[in-house]
């Protein structure tokens, strides 16, 4: 080849302003669109809150206002201090539900673990409020199940428990949380290795003994990131205190928050009222990442050690049966009610054959309105997974490759959704994109957008890790070759890790379905999906439709889990990330 | 080869080369020019930068100081770099780099198809290529289900296939166990010798480099050391570490004394050397291979000025040879002697040796 017919010679680099743009690739349009896209979903609600609560309502103009009403009311700050209670008590109930059967399940020879473990991930998929639907159902002073049987039982007059209360407000949200600490504390227990107990033992410790000075001290830390991550969760959360707080008068932040928007709208008022808890969370995540960072030491003999599982002895079947029970108030129980309600005309009527009807089901899927409320659900979700995967995984590869100068903000603006409460996000994506200039109010985009933003930071996890793993060299070779970038990631990337994409599309898919805080407040007529459906019917009273539904999701939950785990090959689910 | 166009253009010219990151310099002023054809090993200890060359050479690495030029067009600069994609290049990677997603063939007509071939030409292409390096039968085999040889072989031919104007490999055969590392060495040279690629292979094996090269560029601490064709570079090596890092060789430290070479209680006449390698007069210092040291019961047959009495310190038998260490004319110098298994002598046996000043080469520091 002669130097003068050289192809390259043509491509040669133009020192000055012109070399700069020829050495501008196309591929770095889209990185700069993807962070583009990033600001816009997460800073801009973020900043329009902050605005929003320094606006007088009418005029616009600076004021502190809105903060002197939401915090000069006694009320708001009743609410404030049972928010914390509420998530302090439900933090400790689920520690001492998960810590002992993640030791039984990870240490011990207990038995069944594989049911105890499935019926675990049934407690994780199962969306918080619906449990709490459930749990009226069982509850409920006088025609819950558990009372009805408790005063057929005793003959007393009043059943022994009230879902209406604030202890078993706790309880029942402590059952659907537990299962964030049984991850944390079985994944670090996993780690640990046996070797280190076999030292205590060997020094004369008696086993009981080193599982509370050796073992657990090793795990401390994990538990505690669990329990951290329950805490944050109930202070955000909105379903269950909707279903159960509302009716009972129990004054709770993410309630009144809600009753800002009722009319006549304060929305300023809301975000002043919101903003703290964003300090709150802010605060608590930065305590989670001290505590972790100091988990290095069980890491350090993690691993290569080999774990010998503890003898229980009789003991096993008791742990067992803890187990069980815990899992039974969680699943089983209100699963039962659930499913009565469900083949029911009325599901406090008796079991008897003229209350049974498949009715419910069918005025499901024959109801217009019903049946497009489910398909939103599964579409929106659908579509929030896929542009949460496409993002994070375009902001993991610009950060990864460090292909944008402050490459890291991007990662930042990835996880920033992680110390933004739900109901936060909801106010702010209200605030932001609901009226003109934007003007999403009542789109379908709105709620996919939101989605996507919410669990944008699980989508970003896992994309990020994936693409540590991934060898740069595969894409290299692509380069090379003569092909670009973009190439490579469509080619050779996304391929290699379609699996993982899948698992973490996932991953957002399911919480998506169920997501209740966000939509809450972006919800339109022509919008409605299944969870602000459930909040109606619940509202209704109509807890057999709503039963119904709540199988409906659960099927479709179970079968979307199930064909994950088929496709990807291993525990996606209950897996720390 | 490299002395077959000595007029032509370099395919590649790199010129003061220098990769600095943060305050460690990986490459530093390095300077090289390969002709079209050639096979050049970058050679050196690990960390030495011979990645990062490469890297730059591929354009996956900018610069920080200094040019590379592909036929005359400067293709790397600290100002701007033609992105890899655009250099018409191929790369072997340590790691292989076989895409697990698509088969061996759609591994190797990958670079075809980027370059438009019609389908039929890339069929044939692909074919003929899988033929040669004997990979043929395996066409439709998934890189999983291939041995770490015959992913090498993928990657070589996935390499080749397009014609690149500079071939790279980064280590190709550090991955592969001992046997296949030999053989494929052959293959490389082999494959060489048939398509006549512009190649640059980065190696710390020295074996290697040999086999394969018509010129080794030996590199340390970022710079080049020296570059030479394999026998010159063993024969005649300029500096201490090339001595030093290609094979084994003592090191004898001497001072240029008028018509003599003094040494440490003997000294050889100046006009046995290479007299256009030796400077003027003050302290000098060769390498000297064990081989090229010969050892006898007696005195030499001849009355050579260059046999010395000497007493053996040490010595090890290593089956195809005895390594001896000797010190000639009772001295504080020890010199290691490679001999043959048949001449055996015992620790504290007075003997005579041989030194070649031919192949006594000296060295700068
Ligand atoms: N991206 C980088 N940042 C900082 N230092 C680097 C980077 N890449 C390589 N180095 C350093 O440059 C030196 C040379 O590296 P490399 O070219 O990979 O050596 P070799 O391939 O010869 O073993 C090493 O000390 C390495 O640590
Ligand atoms: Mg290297």
């Amino acid at each position: 080849m002669s130097v003068a017919e050289s192809p390259v010679q043509g491509a040669t680099l133009h020192r000055g302003p012109l070399g700069r743009l020829r050495r501008f690739e196309p591929a770095s349009l889209i990185w700069v669109l993807a962070a583009a896209a990033l600001l816009f979903l997460v800073a801009t609600p973020l900043v329009r809150l902050l605005i929003s609560s320094l606006q007088a309502t009418d005029t616009g103009t600076f004021t502190f206002d809105n903060y002197v009403s939401a915090y000069g009311r006694m009320r708001n700050l009743e609410a404030l201090g049972n928010s914390l209670l509420y998530a302090l008590e439900v933090t400790v109930l689920s520690a001492l539900m998960a810590v002992p059967i993640a030791w039984g399940v990870s240490r011990t020879d207990m038995p069944a673990k594989s049911v105890v473990r499935a019926l675990i991930l049934g407690a994780f998929i199962t969306p918080p409020y619906l449990g709490a639907i459930g749990w009226i159902l069982l509850a409920g002073p006088n025609a819950g199940w558990l009372n009805r049987a408790w005063m057929a039982v005793t003959g007393s007059h009043s059943g022994f428990i009230d879902i209406y209360t604030f202890p078993v407000l706790s309880l029942v949200t402590a059952l659907y949380a537990f299962p964030y600490i049984f991850v944390f504390t079985t994944d670090a227990l996993d780690r640990v290795s046996s070797e280190m107990e076999e030292a205590a033992n060997i020094l004369g410790a008696g086993s009981v003994y080193t599982v509370f000075r050796i073992t657990l001290p090793l795990v401390t830390p994990a538990i505690l990131g669990g329990a951290i991550v329950v805490f944050l969760d109930t202070v955000a959360l909105f379903g269950t205190p909707a279903i159960i707080a509302l009716p009972a008068r129990i004054r709770i932040m993410t309630l009144q928050l809600w009753q800002y928007f009722e009319f006549p709208v304060r929305a300023e008022v809301a975000a002043a009222y919101a903003i703290p808890l964003i300090a709150i969370t802010l605060a608590l995540f930065w305590i989670q990442r001290a505590v972790l960072g100091r988990r290095s030491y069980v890491a350090l003999t993690g691993k290569g050690g080999s774990r010998t599982l503890t003898p229980l002895g009789p003991w096993r079947w008791a742990i067992l049966g803890y187990s069980l029970f815990v899992v039974s108030l969680a699943v089983i129980l209100p699963y039962a009610a659930l499913a009565k309600a469900a083949f029911s005309k009325a599901w406090g009527l008796g079991f008897t054959l003229a209350n049974l009807t498949f009715n419910n089901f069918y005025r499901l899927l024959a109801e217009e309105g019903a049946r497009r409320t489910i398909l939103h659900s599964f579409t929106y979700s659908a579509a929030a997974g896929c542009l949460a995967v496409a993002l994070a995984l375009l902001a993991a590869y610009v950060v990864n490759r460090k292909l944008m100068p402050g490459g890291a903000i991007l990662s930042l603006l990835c996880m920033a959704p992680l110390v933004i409460p739900g109901i936060v996000l909801g106010i702010g994506f209200y605030a932001a994109f609901a009226s003109p200039p934007v003007a999403l109010y009542g789109t379908a985009l709105i709620l996919i957008l939101g989605y996507s933003t919410r669990f944008l930071p699980i989508a970003y996890v896992n994309c990020a890790a994936s693409l540590r793993a991934l060898n740069p060299e595969m894409e290299e070779a692509v380069r090379i070759l003569g092909g670009t970038r973009l190439r490579a990631i469509a080619r050779v990337i996304v391929p290699v890790l379609k699996k993982s994409l899948l698992g973490t599309w996932l991953l957002v898919f399911i919480p998506a379905t169920r997501e209740l805080s966000t939509a809450i407040f972006l919800v339109g007529a022509q919008t409605r999906v299944i969870s602000v459906m459930m909040l109606d019917l619940s509202e209704n009273g109509s807890f057999e439709i709503l039963a119904a539904l709540g199988f409906f999701l659960l099927g479709a939950t179970i079968l979307i889990v199930l064909l994950g785990y088929k496709i990807i090959g291993r525990d996606f689910m209950l897996r720390r990330s | 080869m490299s002395g077959a166009e000595p007029k032509s253009v370099p395919r590649l010219s790199l010129d003061r080369l220098s990769c600095v990151y943060g305050s460690f310099t990986a490459v530093d002023q390095l300077s090289l020019d390969i002709a079209p054809g050639e096979f050049i090993s970058l050679l050196g200890p690990s960390g030495c930068g011979k990645t990062t060359t490469l890297r730059m050479i591929a354009g996956f690495v900018r610069p920080t100081g200094g040019t590379i030029a592909m036929d005359g067009a400067v293709i790397s600069s600290p100002q701007g770099s033609l992105p890899p994609e655009k250099r018409q290049m191929s790369m072997i990677f340590q790691s292989y780099a076989i895409w697990p997603n698509m088969t061996v063939a759609e591994n190797v007509a990958f670079g075809l198809k980027l370059r438009r071939f019609d389908r039929e030409s890339i069929r044939g292409k692909v074919q003929s290529m899988l033929d040669t390096v004997k990979l043929g039968a395996l066409a439709d085999r998934y890189p999983a289900e291939l041995s770490g040889g015959q992913q090498q072989r993928v990657a070589l031919a996935r390499a080749m296939v397009i014609e690149p104007r500079v071939l790279l490999l980064d280590e190709p055969l550090s991955n592969l166990d001992a046997n296949l590392r030999e053989e494929m060495r052959f293959e490389i040279r082999r494959l060489h010798d048939k398509f006549h690629f512009t190649t640059v292979y980065v190696t710390h094996d020295q074996g290697e480099a040999m086999v394969t090269s018509d010129r080794i560029a030996v590199m340390n601490l970022g710079r080049l050391e020296q570059i030479e064709a394999p026998y010159l570079l063993y024969t005649r090596p300029k500096t201490r570490f090339v001595a030093g890092f290609i094979g084994r060789t003592n090191f004898l430290e001497g001072r240029i004394e008028g018509e003599r070479v003094v040494f440490d209680r003997f000294d050889l006449p100046r006009n046995l050397f290479e007299k256009e390698r030796l400077e003027a007069n003050g302290p000098v210092l060769f390498s000297v291979r064990p081989q090229n040291i010969s050892l006898d019961r007696g005195p030499f047959s001849e009355d050579s000025p260059v046999r010395l009495k000497g007493r053996v310190i040490e010595r090890v038998f290593l089956g195809e040879s005895w390594d001896y260490i000797v010190s000639p004319a009772d001295s504080a110098v020890r010199l290691k002697v490679a001999a043959m298994p048949s001449q055996v002598f015992e620790v504290g046996d007075t003997l005579w040796l041989k030194l070649d000043p031919q192949q006594m080469a000296p060295l700068k520091e």
